[in-house]
């Protein structure tokens, strides 16, 4: 495996640990944040945050994978 | 005709005529049909994406969860942005198969990684029977919007005749492009729709979004933790289900096929980076079912929640424009299901497995006049037997999600093999169909999809390891 696609998987897995298996300390409605029950606003923040993590993610390929062959016409 | 009827039935007529030109011009294939010709950019992908994803069921269903059983309804959150984080490593590597060896289904991937007809046959075949009863529910949707609507004075059958008559006019003329296109209006109405009513309605009974929570909670304390209203929707079983919905999203035949028409790799994961965003609005449907339950508590069915509280306070010509919104969002998503229907039975049971000698021409002309068969059999089963298909409904994202091992695993590693895939395939719905028609869904807290899924790929990688590939992934005749 590349050393990009390591990484890659890596910023991969926060959406994974913060909105799966991180969900059973997290169940409670106090402190309510912006309105919201903290559960709820736990489950939002990471939504939220998961692009940046993709994105990262994508970085992380574009600067240590091997160039990819691009099909594109 | 009420003004709320004259809106929804103009914007389903300006829709159907946006879609109508977006595909008519051009000279139609089959790779123009299916995939848009290999050609959509990262915007078009994007609304193709979130055509398929924001269904009625988006609309209607979130905050039916929300309303009837509180917090498990977050779940609806969740395992899109999951499965945007796993479409980002296997649509490229999907993509780069497609378009090195034209593939436009999900049962071509399949035949072209295991060399076998019969599994690209009877993927198809499956595919189909989860789709089926998906199209009715979007039907079912359409129909009780515009009844809604009309304060009953049109009949359910009525609505859904028509409207439905004019998705397939569009699905027919202009193929997969139409639909994406078509996607743009429906997108701006529902986020417009979902924004106005989201915020609107906390403020205009509690006074804010806080001030609705803190109400809730002292009226219903569990309503907002796991397990919420149900008694076995822990957090084990959300977290079983977002796994298995995060993975099985990609493999509805549909969304699937999106990776074929997109123009590269590269769109593919600029889309899935941008993607998780287009949850955020799901928020918004939640806090109008929360607000349901407060305002309008008792309703049985908690899917007329939306509705019912839209119509309890705004206007009519609103009412009429959440209506619209509601009956695009049903016929973008049916006109998608439809198309990839009926492209399965023409190229994958037709030409697959009955005659591989059959021309593209002919390939068209059917995958066209299934288009006609499926919808029929949608409006069929939407009309005479309403309540016959839920339960193909209730285990669909169950039963879609067993192609998982045989897609993932194909990917990346060697040794698997058309028996392997077939074996796990069998044990996986088989489990599906005894744990939940068995009434063992949830399955020891967690969700039943999730145990055969696991079941699943158990058993295809046990046998890839134990039984040898038995004609090496050579073509069969």
């Amino acid at each position: 495996m590349q050393k990009g696609t390591k990484y890659a998987l890596l910023c991969a897995a926060v959406p994974f640990v913060t909105l799966a298996f991180a969900l059973p300390f997290v169940n409670r409605v106090e402190p309510f944040i912006l309105g919201l029950p903290f559960v709820l606003f736990w489950i939002i923040l990471w939504v939220a945050m998961t692009p940046l993590a993709l994105f990262a993610a994508y970085r992380c390929e574009k600067r240590f994978n091997l160039p990819e062959r691009e099909d594109e016409e | 005709m009420n003004i709320a009827l004259i809106i929804i039935f103009s914007v389903i007529l300006l829709s159907s005529v946006l879609g109508i030109c977006a595909g008519g011009r051009k000279k139609m294939n089959l790779e123009m049909w299916t995939v848009g010709g290999r050609r959509f950019g990262v915007v078009l992908i994007w609304l193709l994406n979130a055509g398929e994803i924001y269904t009625t069921f988006t609309f209607l269903g979130a905050s039916g969860w929300a309303y009837m059983k509180g917090a498990p309804a977050f779940y609806i959150l969740i395992y899109g942005t999951l499965a945007y984080t796993i479409s980002f490593f296997i649509l490229p590597v999907i993509w780069r198969l497609g378009k090195k060896y034209s593939l436009h289904t999900q049962p071509d991937y399949f035949i072209h990684r295991y060399g076998s007809r019969y599994l690209g046959v009877f993927v198809a075949i499956v595919g189909v029977v989860f789709i089926i009863p998906y199209l009715q529910l979007q039907l079912k949707g359409l129909g009780l919007i515009v009844t809604e609507a009309s304060n009953k004075t049109i009949g359910f059958n009525t609505a859904i005749l028509i409207s439905f008559f004019l998705t397939s006019i569009f699905v027919f003329t202009s193929g997969i492009r139409g639909s994406a296109w078509v996607s743009v209006v429906k997108d701006i109405m529902m986020i417009l729709a979902v924004g106005i009513v989201g915020f609107g309605v906390p403020y205009i009974y509690f006074g804010g979004i806080g001030n609705m929570f803190r109400a809730l909670i002292a009226q219903h304390p569990n309503h907002l933790t796991f397990p919420g209203a149900t008694a076995n929707m822990d957090t084990l079983w959300v977290m079983s289900t977002v796994l298995l919905t995060g993975a099985g999203f990609y493999m509805w035949p549909t969304i699937f096929a999106t990776a074929f028409s997109a123009k590269s790799a590269e769109t593919i994961k600029r889309n899935a980076i941008i993607m998780p965003l287009y949850q955020l609005p799901i928020l918004l449907v939640l806090m109008v079912g929360f607000t349901a339950l407060l305002v309008i508590p008792g309703l049985k069915d908690g899917d007329f929640a939306f509705l019912s509280l839209v119509n309890k306070t705004y206007a009519p010509w609103f009412m009429g424009f959440v209506g619209a919104a509601g009956a695009v969002t049903a016929m973008v998503p049916a006109s998608i299901l439809v198309l990839f229907a009926s492209t399965l039975i023409a190229k994958n049971v037709y030409q697959t497995g009955l005659n591989p000698r059959a021309s593209e021409e002919s390939v068209i002309r059917l995958s066209r006049f299934m288009v006609i068969v499926i919808m029929g059999a949608g409006m069929a089963f939407a009309i005479y037997f309403p309540n016959a298909l839920v339960d193909l409904l209730l285990i669909g994202y169950n039963g879609v999600s067993q192609f998982c091992p045989g897609v993932v695993l194909g990917l990346f590693w060697r040794r698997i093999h058309a028996g392997a895939v077939f074996s796990g395939l069998v044990t996986g719905l088989a489990l599906v169909f005894v744990l939940v028609f068995g009434k063992h869904d949830p399955f020891m807290g967690l969700n039943a999809g999730f145990v055969a899924l696991a079941a699943n790929f158990a058993v295809t990688i046990l046998v890839s390891w134990l039984v040898p590939s038995a004609q090496n992934s050579a073509p069969r005749k």
